[in-house]
């Protein structure tokens, strides 16, 4: 690997792990404590309730958009990125 | 060619202009139905009209992206746009269950049934992280082309195909069901000739174009369903609440249901038990290991399904694939959404129109859909005003009020049957009913196509007759194609009993036996052809062995596998006395039904078989590391092939001699 290659895929792979691990947070944990969360009403929404519902969905939409600009980013900064 | 490719390039310059017309023309023919309801024409009629124009244009769209070329049968020619890809995803991936069950599984599950509404988005994280940008820049024509490249020859390949097989078929059966119970109601026609016309409008729009034809009507899909979805909600909301977002204004609903639930405890209209699922709170359906299984395994079984996946080859480039991941999200979003909104709104309006009415004065949809058998009064199809007096008169005790515990609805009908309860204009139903149309139709498409292009590509023109002439491989494809779906609707007019368990196990098997091999295969160089083929044989065979001895063989799992039975997550007692089971002389039959005391409520661990992945997809992991361990490393070449896929710039990896210009 050319050592701009190895660049690109050390920071591909620590966006990898960054965002498995917000997967694995809105995905999972945050649904973990839904009986606490469940005590906080917001606009007639049990929180816990309202994380699985839309709460979480948000965030991976969110999670997405911003995934392609920063990969995109990656792969521009290290040469690797397709032509237009 | 040149002809047909100008006029290509001419399509995707307007596709912006061409869909804008397509969606206010549809808006249109949704305002004329309208009027015409108010001038008295008949609902039969105003069903037909729906039915018939929105196949007609699936079917037209189908007929003008006909094709010849490879490239554009079976990845569009690598010119969808993101966004509009996104939207052909979407129609894609939100199937009859998406759009008809998932409102009416969270009407009767409540939180429990969030885990759908996570697991089959969430996985699309891993879609856009893991798996699709790497096997765009492949480019490969379908998911086994990728394993046969990466682990080295046809073994690979056929492990490949006989798991996307294995689940593809499933779902496409259940797709096809749906289709004919939407006609069978909505057309009113014998469902086993509403299975066979569903068919015809699937093959219209898959056979002549492939891909191509097959995203373009997808795109045109996309747009009815979610019209047709939205504005039912977003009407009860601006008439319930006054504000048109029904995402926010059902907060209001939820707190009226709890209000509601409360009262009818006091005033004896629901007992304990029946109200043991209040809406919002968590784990009373599903163990909170059952719940996070599940999801886990939807959200795998999402980044591994072949017919998902492969809709990511047809972006123009690597980049432009990740950025339609994100908005195929953000439209699948947008129904998912909802669905609790739906599902909140339904309830509220059961609750609040029915419950503690006297039986004898039920509003005429009860009876509509309780000639179906889809909704139950007192124990009962409540068929007719008198069927329903005499099951409650049956009952000892019954006031002739009726209570939360007599009523029983079907999860199937929610969607279809709440605007009728809402007391909306037919002309919603309908609209509601060529929505559910569109998604079951879309993803019909979608899975007939990586069926029947894994027969014709992967095993056909890959593993029988690499020297098939183009024209041979395309014709082969579409013969594959009708037969296929011949096969798939036979299997649905049969009425499969589970048929919609069976989409659940379908994501199971994708995640136990293609994620592994997908992810380790980009991610992790060491992986070898002897670790794959053991790993995806090992994970998928886990996960089948898993749903059928649960499933079908379940005395068998007791006593050879040392299953136990699952517990009730409220109470934690086994659901079902194994002893006494296990003593009667049915408990080692074979292929039973799902009346058989023991079918589907044994497991390990007090998994359900919906989660059998849970199991696939670790032994999975492992035995394709461990294998990989065990036998030499890939060869240098494959090194660098493995270089070449992780980095966008430069061709695609996988040429196709006659046709496709690879990359744009």
């Amino acid at each position: 690997m050319t050592p701009n290659a190895e660049q690109h895929w050390a920071r591909t792979k620590s966006l990898m792990i960054l965002m498995v691990g917000l997967w694995v947070f809105f995905g999972f944990i945050v649904h973990m404590f839904v009986g606490a969360l469940n005590k906080i009403v917001i606009a007639g929404f049990p929180l816990g309730f309202y994380m699985a519902a839309q709460g979480s969905l948000i965030v991976f939409v969110a999670m997405l958009f911003w995934f392609a600009k920063a990969q995109d980013k990656i792969d521009r900064e290290t040469g690797v990125a397709e032509d237009e | 060619m040149a002809n047909a490719s100008a006029d290509k390039g001419g399509f995707l310059n307007n596709l912006g202009r061409i869909y804008a017309i397509y969606t206010g023309g549809f808006f249109g023919f949704i305002f004329l139905v309208g009027i015409l309801e108010q001038l008295g024409v008949g609902q039969k009629y105003l069903g037909y009209m729906f039915m018939g124009l929105t196949i007609l244009v699936y079917a037209f769209i189908g007929i003008v992206s006909r094709t010849s070329d490879v490239g554009e049968y079976y990845v569009a020619g690598r010119t969808v746009p993101a966004f509009y890809n996104g939207m052909a995803t979407g129609a894609d991936w939100m199937s009859a269950a998406s759009f008809i069950g998932m409102a009416g599984s969270l009407y009767l599950l409540g939180y429990d049934g969030l885990a759908f509404v996570l697991g089959w988005t969430g996985g699309y994280v891993l879609v856009a992280v893991l798996i699709a940008p790497f096997l765009r820049k492949f480019g490969a024509y379908t998911v086994p082309d990728f394993l046969a490249a990466r682990y080295g020859g046809n073994m690979a390949r056929l492990c490949g195909v006989i798991v996307l097989l294995a689940c593809s078929f499933t779902y496409v059966v259940a797709q096809i069901f749906g289709t004919g119970l939407i006609a069978q109601r909505f057309i009113g026609l014998d469902f086993t000739v509403a299975v066979y016309v569903g068919l015809a409008g699937i093959l219209v729009c898959s056979m002549l174009g492939g891909m191509k034809a097959v995203t373009w009507t997808q795109v045109a899909q996309y747009i009815v369903l979610i019209v047709a979805y939205l504005i039912p909600v977003v009407w009860m909301s601006a008439k319930k609440f006054g504000i048109p977002v029904p995402q926010l204004s059902y907060g209001q609903a939820l707190q009226q249901i709890s209000t509601l639930e409360q009262e009818f405890v006091q005033k004896g209209l629901a007992t304990q038990a029946s109200l043991s699922t209040t809406h919002t709170a968590p784990f009373s359906r599903y163990s909170p290991a059952n719940y996070f299984w599940l999801i886990f395994c939807l959200m795998v079984g999402t980044a591994s399904l072949p017919h998902v996946l492969m809709r990511y080859f047809t972006t123009p480039s690597v980049r432009e694939a990740r950025q339609s991941v994100a908005w195929s999200l953000l439209f699948i979003f947008l129904l998912y959404f909802t669905a609790p909104a739906y599902a909140a709104f339904s309830k509220l309006e059961v609750y609040s129109t029915l419950i503690g009415k006297n039986i004898a004065d039920l509003p005429a949809w009860v009876y509509s859909w309780g000639k179906l058998g889809l909704v139950n009064i007192c124990g009962k199809a409540a068929a007719s005003a008198e069927a329903v007096k005499a099951s409650c008169a049956a009952l000892a005790g019954h006031t002739g009020v009726l209570r939360l515990q007599d009523f029983g609805i079907n999860p199937d009908v929610v969607v279809i049957s709440t605007p009728e309860i809402a007391g909306l204009p037919y002309v919603i139903t309908g609209l509601v009913a060529a929505g559910g149309l569109a998604a079951a139709l879309s993803t019909a498409d979608g899975l007939l196509l990586a069926l029947a292009n894994a027969l014709s590509h992967d095993i056909y023109y890959k593993m029988i007759n690499p020297n098939a002439p183009t024209k041979q491989r395309l014709v082969i494809s579409r013969v594959l194609l009708v037969i296929v779906a011949i096969a798939a609707a036979w299997t649905a007019a049969q009425r499969p009993a589970d048929i919609l368990a069976m989409v659940a196990w379908a994501f199971s098997l994708a995640a136990g036996g293609l994620f592994p091999a997908l992810v380790l295969g980009v991610w992790w160089k060491r992986t070898t052809k002897q670790g794959a083929i053991a790993g995806i044989l090992a994970g998928f065979g886990v996960t089948l062995l898993y749903l059928l001895v649960t499933r079908y063989f379940p005395g068998f799992g007791v006593q050879y596998l040392g299953m136990t039975a699952l517990l009730n997550p409220i109470t934690w007692a086994p659901i079902v006395d194994l002893k006494v089971a296990m003593a009667a002389p049915n408990a080692m039959d074979g292929w039973v039904t799902l009346a058989h005391p023991l079918a589907s409520k044994v497991g390990w661990f007090n998994i359900n078989n919906i989660s059998a992945a849970a199991f696939g997809l670790p032994v999975g992991f492992a035995v394709m590391i461990v294998v990989s361990l065990m036998t030499p490393a890939p060869s240098a070449e494959l090194q660098r092939f493995i270089d070449e896929v992780r980095k966008p710039r430069g061709k695609t990896l996988m040429e196709e001699k006659s046709g496709l210009v690879a990359s744009h």
